[in-house]
């Protein structure tokens, strides 16, 4: 046994300490599942001479959950054996409980997932209470369910209703919030208060029974037969449908099983759990997501596209040349994370508006019981907000977040560069314009890099960095650990037009303006795309972003490329872009975009779209408006990557998801493709380019790993 | 020579308000059976012995109206033990649907005489008791995308443009044209007062019309289904049907069906029993037909259900001299009349279940003897009859009248 410890003490009482020695945190394995077969087997031997069975752990955290690595390499051939092993772990967790010992989790730390449910196992839950303990079942995150029993044991414990939300969402929770919901005990803490409290517990004579096994126990809220929560049922569906679109496998078959669990007993309602999670291991969707959303992400934010061999940098100040939206939002970043910001606009009042911005955020999160005034006050005071440029001199980094105009960028990068100090980087957050053009403004263009920030800055993970011509390893690597000490998601791009996230982007939107220009009615476009798993439609995120922008650019694009002599194939989106423009409508901002924003009620679609643009309505198969939504931007990264553009698929995934909301379920953009399968793929792109345009001709890269079988 | 279904009589309770304050709350919904039954018998006293099944729709059979109702019924009003009972369910249309399985076994000559109808006191066992996966069993809710039938409804009236006032409208006209008929006396010959144990008189009318209903009062009242639209089914429809960017809610208690306690039932026979026992037919059952449509939208079974009698009828729409479409929700009616293009002034002539109320398992077999009654009054020939259905089914069938 290497991942329990059995002791036992002179008060009769037995410890079982989850405590691997091949790994800095306890996990979901076949090792841990035959060492907890064995600590049952013995303590059933010493059944008589046990008074209590003490469950804790050895690491900082409780237990971290399933092993993924498991799950990932799963193949359909092994359902078999996967519900063999289903059903001995829940076996095994039936025996503590049933065991005639009271048995109690001491939660030192974290429990989430196969922790939690060996944790919901036990008869009583002690557990420390701080922010950054968390317990809960957040297998839903990963397009799975809790199979551990988790979801039958959170609803005879807690009633459908208030488990629900805790299941589909995969809520985490802290000691305290447990505690009130009734699902941990008792607080502590300590370590030694813990142990304490545990004995105390044990001493004191308990029964060694989960509620469920009492005979007068009800479910709160009851079964489906009870006649108020047969009133609501009906609805569950439609509510979880609204937020999910129908892209999730996994909230479906968690509310399946807790439903169904409810209409049997506790031993069918486990068996029925198992199906559903093997249902959804058998899903490409929990595959997507725990691919990228656990490995992918992992990975990214360890440093796998930061150049090694650099020395690791610290950044202590930095500079943020303009105090609008973006601006703001990044000097919030970080001094968030204890950097000293000199935020800069032109006048005083500008800046000071800026630094406001984090005021205001401080102040939420205060209200919610978030943050606290000296943490507010400490972040604030963090941020300089000056009209001064003299006030930059000394800071390690500059970022300007000017209106994106090369000469306004030129003028900032020349006047500014000079105050940085020796080892000083200049970044640019553009998110359009090329880094290496810009850089040409700079002394020192090897210094010089790209970062795109997303808007809102608080609240986007992902930042893009752009490699310049130019830009040196050094630069980039150091840029890479300032994003990570905001704890924010690098990826790494070269230089292009628009990067890899904007390009991309604008695949998105103009493919749905297109189709709107061909006829097509705007409200199934925009259901078209939420039912592929994209965020919001379109055309509404268009009016958000501005369709005048959406000129500026186009007009920017145009004139860089016609100095170069480069030839523009304009697409087809553009004509519509500029009808709207024309009309008066240019977006969100004029409350007139290709919705409609009225003072009071709800924003909708333009009336008049239709007799506009949709007059020879054009019927298409859902399926091709939802599949030129998703293909047109998979197309594009394939194109990114081809061009060198993006330097790995990880990023790829990584960026489309977290930068532009590619539909998650998918696990990004390429994996997209992996999952469609590349030669399936290849094919129903050139049908798509043989209805729709040349845009959709898969590239060279793409048609080469279909005809090798080659995932991205 | 070829069998014949007959429609030998029809007679059906008045419909009261479906709560504690509906005059025939009192009344337990086998009781109304049991009256209806013994009323034919009255009539007809070989019916008591010689009937040989009693078919019932009911939606929710259970509690009081479980077990086989038809059977218990059959025996609380002392008919023969030979008699036999069955009760079926398609959801609205189940009363509608006794009568056509009724006659396939009187067409097929395994059966010769039967009485068929339906009963559903909602103040008793209410909408939804029955419970049933398809709504409660996520799985299934989810597979059929499961929405509640107003916002069907509604969404019909959003794709087909139907206002508020046009539904409105509709629903007015409805409670004219059954006021005009209470008062020329249209169901007298169908409508049985319903009397307590001693005789005392509990309704001898149909308590839900109002004579002094306005376009005013219709338009004060709020939209039924736009909460239950917000918690998801709305965007669970819009889904579907994503040429509308959301629902319009525009069905209201008032242009929408009433809640009820009814009952009805019909005497079917073979023309032999007519010759056996002296007594005429009122009318000839020419053909049925049942369909299934896409189940969200739901309510839009009727048209494609009458085209399908039609053309098992070997007969045209033209040839229909009077319709009754069931009156589930406004948008249904209208809908029914656009799909099919018929003259607004042949359908639902004496009013519908929006101004008499909709006995969910009755109001099949209400809609015949309102048609048949009306048929003789203006000695017409064909009528067809009509119901929307839950999970996208519609029922129709075509009778005409003899004599």
């Amino acid at each position: 046994m290497n991942t329990i410890t059995y002791s036992k003490d002179s008060q009769q009482l037995a410890t079982l300490t989850l405590n691997r020695t091949d790994a800095a945190v306890n996990k979901l394995d076949g090792a841990f599942r035959s060492d907890l077969k064995h600590c049952l087997d013995q303590l059933e031997a010493e059944k008589d001479s046990l008074r209590g069975v003490i469950l804790c752990s050895g690491k900082d955290t409780f237990f971290a959950g399933a092993d993924l690595e498991e799950l990932l390499q799963y193949k359909s051939e092994q359902k078999l054996t996967m519900a063999a092993t289903l059903a001995d772990f829940k076996q095994q967790l039936t025996r503590l409980e049933t065991l005639g010992i009271p048995v109690v989790a001491c939660l030192n730390g974290s429990a989430l997932g196969g922790g939690w449910e060996l944790a919901l196992a036990c008869h009583h839950r002690i557990a420390i209470d701080h922010p950054k303990v968390r317990f809960g079942l957040p297998e839903v995150k990963l397009g799975l369910l809790p199979g551990g029993g988790g979801i039958v044991r959170m609803v005879r414990l807690l009633g459908l209703e208030a488990a629900l939300p805790l299941l589909v969402e995969g809520r985490e929770l802290q000691a305290s919030a447990m505690r009130e919901l009734g699902l941990v005990h008792d607080l502590a803490v300590d370590a030694d208060d813990l142990i304490k409290k545990a004995k105390a517990w044990l001493h004191s004579g308990p029964m060694a029974r989960q509620p469920w096994q009492e005979k007068a126990y009800r479910i709160p809220g009851g079964t489906p037969q009870t006649p108020k929560l047969a009133m609501k049922l009906p609805a569950a569906p439609a509510f979880l449908l609204k937020k999910t679109h129908g892209c999730y496998p996994a909230p479906e078959a968690i509310l399946k099983a807790a439903v169904e669990g409810l209409n049997v007993d506790f031993e069918t309602a486990l068996k029925i759990e198992s199906r559903y999670f093997i249902e959804l291991l058998e899903s490409p969707v929990s595959h997507n997501m725990i691919k990228t959303f656990f490995f992918d992400l992992n990975a990214v934010n360890k440093g796998a596209s930061r150049p090694d061999k650099i020395i690791p940098r610290r950044w202590q100040k930095v500079g943020v040349l303009g105090a609008g939206m973006m601006g703001a939002g990044i000097a919030y970043a970080a001094a968030k994370a204890g950097i000293e910001v000199i935020l800069k606009d032109v006048d005083q009042q500008t800046a000071e508006r800026g630094k406001d911005y984090s005021r205001k955020i401080m102040e939420k999160k205060i209200n919610r019981q978030q943050s606290s005034q000296e943490a507010a006050d400490s972040l604030l005071a963090r941020i300089t907000a000056t009209s001064d440029l003299q006030d930059l001199s000394g800071c390690e980094m500059i970022i300007e977040a000017v209106f994106e105009d090369r000469q306004l960028k030129a003028t900032v990068t020349q006047e500014s560069e000079v105050l940085l100090n020796q080892n000083g980087i200049f970044a640019s957050n553009t998110s359009t314009l090329p880094i290496t053009g810009l850089a040409k403004a700079a002394k020192r263009p090897d210094r010089f890099i790209g970062l795109h920030f997303f808007s809102p800055v608080d609240k986007m993970q992902l930042v893009e960095i752009i490699v310049g011509e130019k830009t040196s390893d050094e630069t980039l690597a150091q840029a890479f650990d300032f994003v990570r000490q905001i704890k924010k998601t690098p990826i790494v791009v070269n230089d292009s037009r628009g990067f890899f996230t904007s390009r991309v982007f604008g695949t998105f939107t103009n493919e749905g303006i297109a189709m709107l220009g061909e006829g097509v009615l705007a409200s199934s476009i925009e259901q078209a795309a939420l039912q592929s798993g994209m965020p919001v439609g379109p055309l509404a995120v268009s009016d958000e972003v501005s369709l005048s922008l959406m000129m500026h650019i186009l007009a920017q694009t145009e004139k860089d490329l016609a100095e170069r002599g480069i030839a523009r194939k304009p697409h087809p989106a553009e004509t519509v872009i500029k009808k709207m423009v024309a009309l008066g409508r240019p977006g969100r901002k004029a409350a007139a975009g290709f919705y409609d924003y009225p003072k009071q009620g709800r924003k909708h679609l333009w009336p008049k779209l239709a007799a506009e643009f949709t007059s020879q309505s054009q019927r298409l198969p859902f399926q091709d408006i939802k599949d030129r939504l998703l293909f047109i931007q998979a197309i594009e990264t394939v194109r990114c990557l081809e061009e060198g553009v993006l330097r790995s698929s990880r990023d790829a995934n990584i960026g489309s998801i977290f930068g532009i909301g590619f539909a998650p379920w998918s696990g990004g953009a390429l994996q997209f493709i992996n999952q469609y399968g590349l030669r399936r793929f290849t094919e129903r792109a050139m049908e798509l380019a043989e209805v729709y345009g040349e845009r959709f001709q898969p590239p060279a890269l793409l048609l080469e790993k279909a005809e090798t079988q080659q995932a991205f | 020579m070829q069998r014949q279904a007959l429609i030998y009589d029809a007679l059906r309770t008045p419909r009261t308000r479906g709560k504690a304050s509906g005059a025939l709350y009192s009344m337990k919904p086998v009781g109304l059976i049991e009256r209806l039954l013994k009323s034919l018998e009255h009539k007809h006293s070989f019916l008591a012995t010689e009937t040989e099944d009693l078919i019932l729709g009911c939606v929710s059979a259970v509690g009081e109206q479980g077990a086989n109702i038809a059977k218990t019924a059959s025996l609380l009003a002392g008919w023969s033990p030979s008699v036999a009972g069955l009760t079926l369910n398609r959801f609205c249309a189940s009363g509608l649907e006794a009568i056509n399985t009724g006659a396939a076994k009187i067409l097929a000559g395994w059966q010769e005489l039967m009485v068929v109808g339906g009963v559903e006191s909602m103040s008793h066992v209410p909408m939804g008791s029955d419970g049933g996966a398809w709504a409660m069993d996520p799985e299934c809710n989810l597979k059929s995308r499961f929405i509640p039938q107003g916002v069907s409804a509604d969404l019909i009236a959003t794709l087909e443009g139907f206002s508020r006032e046009e539904l409105d409208q509709f629903a007015l006209d409805s409670h004219r044209k059954a006021t005009a008929a209470w008062e020329a006396q249209a169901f007298a010959k169908s409508i049985l007062p319903i009397c307590d144990q001693n005789g005392i008189l509990l309704a001898d009318k149909d308590e839900l019309v109002r004579p002094d209903a306005t376009l005013e009062g219709l338009a004060s009242l709020k939209p039924s289904f736009a909460s239950v639209g917000e918690v998801g089914f709305d965007q669970v429809a819009l889904q579907k049907y994503h040429e509308c960017e959301r629902i319009d809610h525009r069905h209201t208690a008032g242009n929408s069906s009433g809640i009820v306690d009814g009952a009805a039932l019909l005497v079917l026979g073979s023309e032999a029993i007519g010759q056996k026992y002296g007594i005429q037919p009122r009318a000839r059952i020419l053909s049925c037909a049942t369909v299934s449509t896409e189940p969200t939208i739901m309510l839009t079974g009727p048209a494609p259900a009458a085209r399908k009698a039609l053309a098992a009828a070997n007969l045209q729409l033209e040839d229909m001299d009077l319709f009754e479409v069931n009156e589930a929700f406004a948008s249904v009616v209208l809908k029914f009349i656009r799909d099919l293009q018929v003259d607004p002034k042949k359908v639902n002539v004496n009013g519908g279940a929006i101004a008499m109320g909709h006995p969910l398992g009755a109001t099949g077999a209400i809609l015949i003897s309102t048609l048949l009654d009306e048929l003789e009054t203006r000695s017409l020939r064909y009528g067809l009859a009509t119901l929307c259905v839950g999970g996208g089914m519609g029922v129709a069938t075509i009778i005409e009248r003899l004599g």
